[in-house]
């Protein structure tokens, strides 16, 4: 019961919070809101509520952190709103998915793009996994090689929709086999898992998280990623272990970001204080019974890595 | 059992909001399962579940604003009786008939899950493409008088849905407006097209004359509607039969079992001409689909671990919140947490059909509120509905766009709900079709994917039979009435 009156308790704070004019207190002196651009139930929604909800602590933010769901066209419309219209003042923060914005803002004309955004921290990274469906005579990598050599063009591979991670793990996997094979774009992972266990494509790229909750109905042939997953498969090698050239650039990281314009002493104050909140115990208890890969990376690591990505997308989306 | 009280009731308001769907219902709940048990937490959710699917028929009933895309049907009828001051009649029938539907498809989900699992799997996209195609065959005979009118608004409808980036490529399409840029969300449309117009329309008819009609709301007897409600056997089996069916393939949702549904019930009953006005079993044909469609969705998410559902991908993740993990081990591993699951839909089932006789008899009074207080209750509730599916002022933008249009339409004697089923399949039947060309091209081509397998001959099959049907039930119709009544 005790539960519910804090829960009433936090609902009046906030009330009461937002009936106050901002007045000159210390940052945060209300609650705090984090966009996210997906539909609520969807990977990046149910880890950003999980990561976020020990941030009334005193020892992080001190105030509650607020989700709004902000859904459609893969991110855009979130991203966009966001880029263009929300506050600069740290009290609207925003979650992340790299390559997705990254490589939409180098395909599309988007408002956003990593110049006009700030990293605060990274919480999670979930790397793309090649699949076939248990039935399949496919059992290694150089299996699924040998038969595109042999037909080129005819292995269907799904994955969640163009321009996302899976999309570019695929453009990586058909470089390094060096042999052509087709992509199936779905409405989202769940569907693009779907097709692979209904025998629909000959193979996926998906989750890892996704694929090891399925892994009873599946051959998980590689990750694409520089290191094992110790926590969930650590017997599925790497693609670069079996001699492939694919690298970590299509790993969904997921993490919290500000406008560009926001005030330095908010940005440091949330540099400080959001790693640490992600690494609180029950936030990595739950991540872990949820099947989600979680990976703290501080402000210039994330700073580092959206570089990185940026230079790296820029050159394999310039032939597409 | 406190939980599971708490969550029907909380289900059937919520369901009865517009905008608020079964799966935002669900989704806004996962959060205050943190801090519950796992076995709590679930039976929570599963009640929702069940109690918001049925509650969206409340407004479909009172208001003719569909809770969710499932009630539409719904709509149809039960507004009609309504009108007549039947609504207690007609939720009555409502509640029953989504009871019997509900715990048959519960039955099937638990007795039948292995077995089905793999077979709703088969669903590929050319079978999924040709799903969509025999719903657009029974758009020009939904709920207009005109086939042709029919036609033209599920034209409307399809290229409604095409608005905003296509889903699979990603290209721009009709965004003329920033507004637009998410598409149109069915939601939105939804309330757009069924509550503006019916809003205009009141308060048009509040300046004309300021005496109002005063509808005699009539009660009646639980008994009686129970006897009813089973001397429609026959809608009911249809309904029960297609919601199963519908539910286990996965992608295609409830949103078009209620419709599906109707449809048939209308086609194989001697009232066919009475379906629009206030009969009956177009409610227990479209109530009872919409709730038996619940359990089965729930097939290949509770074997495979893959989603069927919007519905079902959200409740994936209040069970992965909880650490359960679905699939083949669920009962092996967590027996206890999936069976009081399972349980709460059940029993929600039950708790649904008490709560909602209960409600019946009182909620038929809304029809004696006076239009122009009514309508501004409405728009209130439309408002709040189209803004809380994605907390987008954009939405509301295209709702109240879409009903002034719908409105003007009305006028010429078209109807909003061929208009919707449009809005629902053309991105089905656009992303399979797109899906199925680039799996035949690598495959043995077009001809190959879409046309052979037995499957697809049967589903090609019934579009062909649905397409004579309606041909000939049209010619049948011309001639018995020379000259009358038809054109309109």
């Amino acid at each position: 019961m005790s539960k519910y009156v804090t829960r009433f308790g936090m609902l009046a704070v906030l009330a009461a919070a937002m009936a106050l004019p901002a007045s000159a207190g210390e940052y945060p002196d209300r609650p705090v809101s984090l966009m996210v651009a997906y539909s609520p139930g969807g990977a990046t929604d149910f880890q950003a509520r999980i990561v976020t909800m020990v941030a009334a602590n005193d020892e992080y933010l001190g105030q509650p952190i607020v989700i709004i769901n902000k859904p459609g066209a893969g991110g855009k419309v979130g991203w966009n709103k966001f880029a263009s219209g929300s506050k600069k003042d740290g009290y609207e923060l925003a979650a992340y998915n790299v390559p997705h914005f990254i490589a939409q803002s180098i395909k599309f004309k988007t408002k956003y793009n990593v110049e006009n955004l700030e990293p605060i921290a990274n919480w999670g990274a979930d790397p793309a996994v090649f699949v076939v469906n248990r039935d399949s005579p496919f059992n290694t990598m150089k299996d699924v090689q040998d038969y595109a050599k042999a037909n080129p063009g005819k292995i269907t591979v799904s994955g969640a929709g163009l321009f996302v991670g899976h999309h570019i793990a695929y453009l990586q996997i058909e470089k390094a086999l060096g042999e052509k094979l087709k992509y199936v774009p779905h409405k989202g992972g769940a569907p693009a898992m779907k097709s692979v266990l209904g025998g629909q494509v000959m193979a996926g790229v998906n989750n890892l998280s996704d694929a090891y909750r399925s892994r009873d109905s599946l051959k998980i042939l590689g990750i694409a990623d520089v290191q094992r997953n110790e926590e969930f498969l650590p017997d599925v090698p790497t693609l670069a272990e079996l001699g492939f050239d694919v690298d970590d650039s299509s790993v969904n990281f997921r993490g919290v970001m500000v406008r560009k314009g926001t005030p330095q002493e908010v940005i440091d104050t949330l540099a400080a204080k959001v790693p640490e909140m992600f690494k609180n115990k029950r936030v990595a208890k739950q991540m872990k019974a949820g099947g989600s890969p979680l990976r703290v990376m501080t402000r210039d690591e994330v700073k580092a890595m959206w570089a990185k990505r940026e230079e790296f997308l820029k050159k394999l989306l310039a032939g597409l | 059992m406190a939980i599971l009280c708490g969550g029907t009731i909380g289900g059937l308001l919520l369901g009865a909001t517009p905008g608020l769907s079964p799966t935002m219902a669900v989704a806004l709940l996962i959060p205050f399962t943190f801090h519950m048990t796992p076995t709590h937490g679930l039976m929570l959710l599963g009640a929702a579940y069940t109690a918001t699917v049925a509650g969206g028929a409340i407004s479909a009933i009172l208001l003719k604003i569909p809770g969710a895309p499932a009630n539409i049907a719904t709509a149809l009828d039960g507004n009609a009786m309504a009108k007549k001051g039947e609504g207690a009649r007609a939720l009555q029938i409502c509640f029953i008939s989504s009871f019997i539907g509900g715990v048959l498809g519960i039955l099937v989900l638990i007795f039948l899950t292995p077995v089905l699992a793999k077979w709703a799997l088969g669903f590929g996209p050319s079978h999924m493409f040709w799903i969509a195609i025999l719903g657009v065959t029974i758009i020009g005979s939904l709920d207009s008088k005109s086939v042709i009118k029919g036609l033209l608004a599920g034209a409307v409808g399809l290229w409604i849905a095409m608005i905003g980036y296509d889903s699979i490529q990603g290209v721009e399409r009709f965004i003329f407006s920033e507004h637009l840029e998410g598409g149109v969300h069915i939601i939105a449309a939804l309330i757009g097209l069924f509550a503006i117009p019916q809003i205009i329309e009141m308060l048009e008819g509040g300046r004309i004359n300021r005496q109002y009609q005063i509808i005699k709301v009539q009660p009646h007897s639980i008994v009686a509607a129970f006897r009813e409600t089973i001397s429609k056997t026959r809608a009911a089996v249809i309904g029960s039969v297609v919601g199963v069916v519908v539910g286990l393939i996965p992608g295609a949702g409830g949103q078009i079992a209620g419709l599906v549904s109707y449809d048939q019930a209308r086609r194989f009953s001697p009232n066919r001409d009475k379906f629009g006005t206030g009969e009956s079993e177009g409610v227990v044909a479209a109530e009872s689909a919409n709730n038996a469609m619940v359990g089965p969705s729930l097939v290949p998410l509770l074997t495979l671990s893959v989603p069927g559902s919007p519905t079902a991908a959200v409740l994936l993740g209040g069970l992965l919140i909880h650490g359960i993990f679905p699939g083949p081990n669920l009962f092996v591993e967590h027996a206890d947490v999936a069976w009081a699951f399972i349980n709460s839909l059940l029993v929600g089932q039950v708790l649904m059909l008490v709560f909602g006789l209960y409600i019946a008899g009182l909620a038929a009074h809304v029809v004696r509120i006076p239009p122009p207080i009514l309508a501004s209750g409405i728009l209130v509730l439309s408002v709040f509905g189209a803004y809380s599916v994605q907390s987008s002022y954009s939405d509301v933008v295209v709702m109240l766009a879409l009903g002034l249009g719908m409105y003007f339409l009305s006028k010429y004697g078209f109807s909003p709900a061929p208009l919707v089923l449009g809005v629902i399949l053309g991105p089905i039947a656009e992303s399979n079709y797109v899906q199925g060309q680039i799996i035949a091209e690598a495959g043995d081509g077009m001809f190959a994917y879409f046309f052979t397998g037995a499957l697809n001959l049967f589903l090609i099959g019934l579009v062909v039979a649905s397409i004579v049907y309606s041909v000939v039930s049209e010619i049948r119709i011309r001639r018995l009435e020379p000259r009358t009544g038809v054109a309109s």
